[in-house]
């Protein structure tokens, strides 16, 4: 995402005399849009700034201000910290699914028998509605459901276990469904920018001889690399804000948790909205600081 | 980096064929492991999805008798969908769907559409502040703010109706103003001053010829935005908690408690829900790709 705009060249603003004063003309198209911007973006933000400096449970009249107490409670209470272990799971998983989606992306996009349909079936998950997909995992994975009949095809009977009842299991299937959820975007970016590489370099390559790996370790991996880095920011902030799956499936038992899910149980549960607040805020603060750790590290291409 | 919204070209593939070269026992095995995986990869896909559409077709009885596997007796039983319909409150919440979704995708294209025309075609001062604070908001998580955005929706008076998530799903969407950003760079300036000449103000040119030109990026936007409204359960689950306001996704969740015992049912309700999202998908595959290409790379 360019943050810089550099202004047209050749830019000519027309001279005709208008209704009223030109300068004001633009503010009337952004009056709307900029209203519900502040009114549900940066007044949330603000909001949760102010609240998290105090002990308000979200009813009372008055909010106590009680300094940095809410922060030093999130990154103490072992309770409150253990949830970004959960985080790791997802984090994880989405090493497996860029991997994947790679993986595949650069066989479709050489020629292959039937490439539209497997790409279709590869991203359509992708598009599917999260609660439909909460039940069709509870289902795959319930006690003699799907896995384990899957599993004792294969002779694999002595792994069966509660796959979402097990706290030392339920993370990995939780994780699992977001690979199986997410890949197809992945795979989809993948493919977009590896099309985007002109077609001559591939011909210069294979006139030089170039085998399948050499065309992509020399021609596919240098065209990806802006792809990767947004990926990896994705991936960091999609573990760490975690919610709709485990929420749906398991409602956060058995250790099955996340960062997102305190959050709003801390808010809406148990009506701690200084402490909710401040949480939501360590969020975004971390989401932020990697987003603008990965720009350093990767300068954006200037757009003319 | 930067994506442009274009016309899906009715060939996908960029990349020139290769020539062939001799076939070899390795290339021939190594296009074997490539068919392999992809034949894998699209079974991990496809069974999760194919078992409960088995499931919603057996009877009560029979999906207690048998494995998830074991297919069902008849192909075409209607009677879970009719009960997953009816007793699930579906058609009220297909029509809720339908007009929440019509009524914030109409707002997202206005939206974003003034927005990208205010700053793409007018220099102002601010200019770049507005800009940078459409984009900043971009990295906001969605999910964090809602501990706070709900006070704001509770002071505008709109909790528990239908404005609440047409408000938030029309003033939230950073992507969709993006995506016409890009787009109304490509459209040339020398129409606008042709209009103007002809005497036209700003709002007629944005009406009679920008919007129209929009057209490719209007329908990419309707896409993503459309899919991701049908599919969004947090916003309706928190901010219309009554039955009657119920959404797709509010009202399948909804299933856990009465049918818990049912899962013929539910898989029924799961297949209702899935079916209009694969239709869509394949009547407009190739705007899909694009749409998610734009709307992911912000």
């Amino acid at each position: 995402m360019p943050l810089t705009q550099t202004p047209r060249a050749g830019w000519r603003g027309s001279r005709i005399a208008h209704a009223f004063p030109r300068n004001l003309t633009p503010w009337l198209f952004l009056l709307v849009p900029l209203a519900l911007l502040a009114l549900f973006t940066y007044v949330p933000v603000g909001t949760m700034l102010y609240y998290s400096l105090t002990d308000w449970d979200g009813l009372r009249r008055n909010a106590d201000f009680v300094g940095l107490e809410n922060y030093v409670e999130i990154f103490t209470r072992p309770e409150l910290f253990e949830v970004f272990l959960v985080s790791l799971y997802y984090f994880g998983a989405s090493f497996v699914q860029i991997a994947l989606a790679l993986y595949f992306a650069t066989v479709l996009s050489f020629k292959v028998r039937f490439a539209n349909l497997f790409k279709g079936i590869l991203f359509f998950p992708y598009l599917v509605n999260g609660v439909a997909i909460g039940f069709v995992f509870l289902y795959f994975f319930r006690p003699d459901g799907v896995l384990d009949t899957v599993l004792a095809l294969l002779g694999g009977e002595g792994l069966t276990r509660q796959w979402l009842g097990d706290p030392a299991a339920v993370n990995y299937s939780l994780a699992g469904v977001s690979v199986w959820r997410y890949t197809g975007l992945n795979f989809v970016l993948f493919l977009g920018a590896i099309q985007s590489i002109p077609g001559e370099r591939y011909e210069a390559a294979e006139l030089d001889g170039a085998n399948r790996w050499q065309q992509f370790r020399y021609i596919i991996l240098p065209g990806i690399r802006p792809v990767l880095g947004l990926m990896f920011i994705l991936a960091v902030s999609g573990a760490l804000s975690v919610f709709e799956i485990p929420y749906i499936m398991t409602g956060g038992a058995n250790g099955s948790e996340t960062f997102v899910i305190q959050t709003i149980n801390t808010r809406f549960k148990f009506n701690d909205f200084g402490l909710a607040s401040a949480m939501a805020v360590v969020l975004l603060g971390i989401v932020l600081l990697v987003t603008w750790v990965q720009r350093r590290l990767v300068p954006e291409e200037r757009e003319s | 980096m930067s994506t442009t919204v274009t016309r899906p070209a009715t060939s996908g593939r960029a990349p020139a064929a290769p020539r062939r070269r001799p076939r070899t026992f390795g290339r021939r095995a190594g296009r074997a492991t490539t068919y392999l995986a992809l034949v894998l990869a699209s079974l991990v896909t496809l069974v999760p999805l194919v078992v409960i559409a088995m499931a919603s077709l057996k009877t009560g009885a029979e999906f207690r008798a048998e494995g998830p596997f074991d297919p069902p007796r008849t192909w075409l039983n209607p009677d879970n969908f009719v009960r997953a319909f009816t007793d699930g409150k579906m058609l009220r919440a297909f029509g809720n769907t339908a007009i929440i979704l019509v009524v914030s995708v109409a707002g997202t294209v206005l939206i974003g559409s003034m927005v990208a025309y205010a700053i793409d075609r007018f220099r102002f001062r601010m200019r770049g502040a507005v800009l940078g604070a459409f984009l900043l908001a971009a990295l906001v998580p969605g999910v964090t703010t809602q501990v706070a955005t709900f006070q704001v929706v509770e002071r505008l008076g709109v909790f528990n109706s239908m404005a609440a998530p047409i408000l938030l799903f029309t003033g939230t969407d950073i992507v969709s103003i993006y995506i016409f950003l890009q787009f109304m760079r490509s459209i040339p300036h020398d129409l606008d001053e042709a209009a103007t000449l002809e005497g036209a103000n700003r709002f007629t040119i944005y009406w009679r010829i920008i919007l129209p030109l929009l057209k490719p990026a209007i329908a990419t936007v309707v896409i993503v935005k459309g899919v991701a409204i049908y599919n969004e359960f947090y916003i309706p689950f928190l901010y219309m908690s009554s039955r009657e306001l119920g959404v797709i996704s509010t009202s399948l969740f909804r299933f856990q408690g009465p049918f818990s015992a049912e899962w013929e049912v539910i898989s029924a309700g799961v297949v209702i829900v899935i079916l209009p999202t694969l239709v869509v998908f394949l009547l407009l595959q190739r705007w899909f790709y694009n749409g998610m290409t734009a709307g992911a790379v912000k």
